[in-house]
């Protein structure tokens, strides 16, 4: 599987998530700056954590729109799988390529910590690795990581069964005690109509390392390896 | 010519930060503020002598990156630069 990573200004887990690329592939992926218009052949192009811009104007406004995300655009809509984490979420809603938008945390504070996650399907490439309704720990490190969607949008997501994750209990309940931010319907990531766009807040890459003291993270990166090549 | 554009969020989006901005009035003694909705306000300058050209100008820009028009509302007033 050939990966590529792109960094925008303002990027920090473009490392991390090369490091668990590398781990799950073999290889390291390459690595694509925000300025250039090309984006080399990738079976997965992922879109980093960070804080791009700056979190100028609105958090993944300005790199929704720098030069290689027209690329990514296109690419994403001939089917190449793309991984918004965090901060790529965040471009990913901005760029048209997923529903909705990240807003302000509702406790309006920068909220970093591990949470758990319900898996909500894993008939996709993605989550082949996890189970429906598997109970997983990633960290969350945020300050606009409340989904919102207007109530129409909501729905179509719901019904086409288009929810990725949800902020959960331990024990997998849904509950608003176990919402850190106050996404609607404790939502944490989504698909695109095909499956093959993933935005998430949560960081997949920072636990994928048995020394990092999980390794849920990793099977997400390992479950696109099998269903890519 | 310049353009002051007011982005505000739409009525029923969530807006915590007005919501503590309406507590910290109140907690000034500010007793007679009621609700309170947080927005941006962002000057362009654009070299168009035309309104109607930079009106149409400025509604691209406030289209394509200034405003979210999911969850935000844009106007503006032009006024010779």
């Amino acid at each position: 599987m050939k990966a590529s990573v792109i960094v925008f200004p303002g990027s920090n887990c473009d490392r991390d998530a090369a490091v668990a690329l590398e781990a799950a592939t073999g290889h390291p992926p390459a690595m694509v700056w925000h300025g250039d218009s090309e984006v080399p052949a990738s079976d997965l192009i992922v879109l980093p954590g960070g804080f791009s811009y700056g979190d100028y104007l609105r958090s993944g406004a300005m790199a929704a729109h720098s030069p290689v995300m027209r690329e990514v655009v296109a690419r994403a809509r001939a089917g190449t799988p793309v991984l918004g984490i965090c901060n790529g979420f965040q471009v990913l809603t901005e760029a048209g390529l997923l529903p909705g938008v990240l807003m302000r945390n509702a406790t309006l504070k920068f909220i970093c910590k591990d949470v758990h996650l319900r898996v909500e399907r894993n008939d996709t490439r993605f989550a082949g690795r996890y189970q429906k309704g598997d109970v997983i720990r990633l960290p969350i490190a945020h300050k606009d990581g409340l989904y919102f969607a207007d109530a129409a949008t909501l729905a179509r997501l719901e019904g086409e069964g288009r929810v990725a994750f949800r902020y959960c209990e331990r024990g997998g309940e849904v509950t608003a005690f176990a919402n850190p931010n106050g996404s609607a319907h404790n939502i944490a990531g989504i698909y695109n109509e095909t499956g093959t766009v993933l935005g998430l807040m949560p960081h997949p890459e920072r636990l994928a390392d048995a020394a990092l003291s999980g390794t849920d993270g990793a099977k997400m990166f390992l479950s696109l390896v099998e269903t890519l090549h | 010519m310049k353009a002051r554009i007011t982005i505000t969020l739409k009525p029923g989006v969530l807006d915590p930060q007005g919501k503590a901005i309406a507590g910290a009035l109140h907690a000034l003694g500010f007793g007679l503020v009621g609700n309170v909705r947080q927005g941006k306000y962002i000057e362009v300058e654009v070299e168009e002598s035309d309104p109607t050209r930079a009106r149409a100008e400025i509604e691209r820009m406030c289209e394509q990156l200034l405003a979210n028009t999911i969850i935000e509302n844009y106007a503006y007033e032009l006024e010779a630069a």
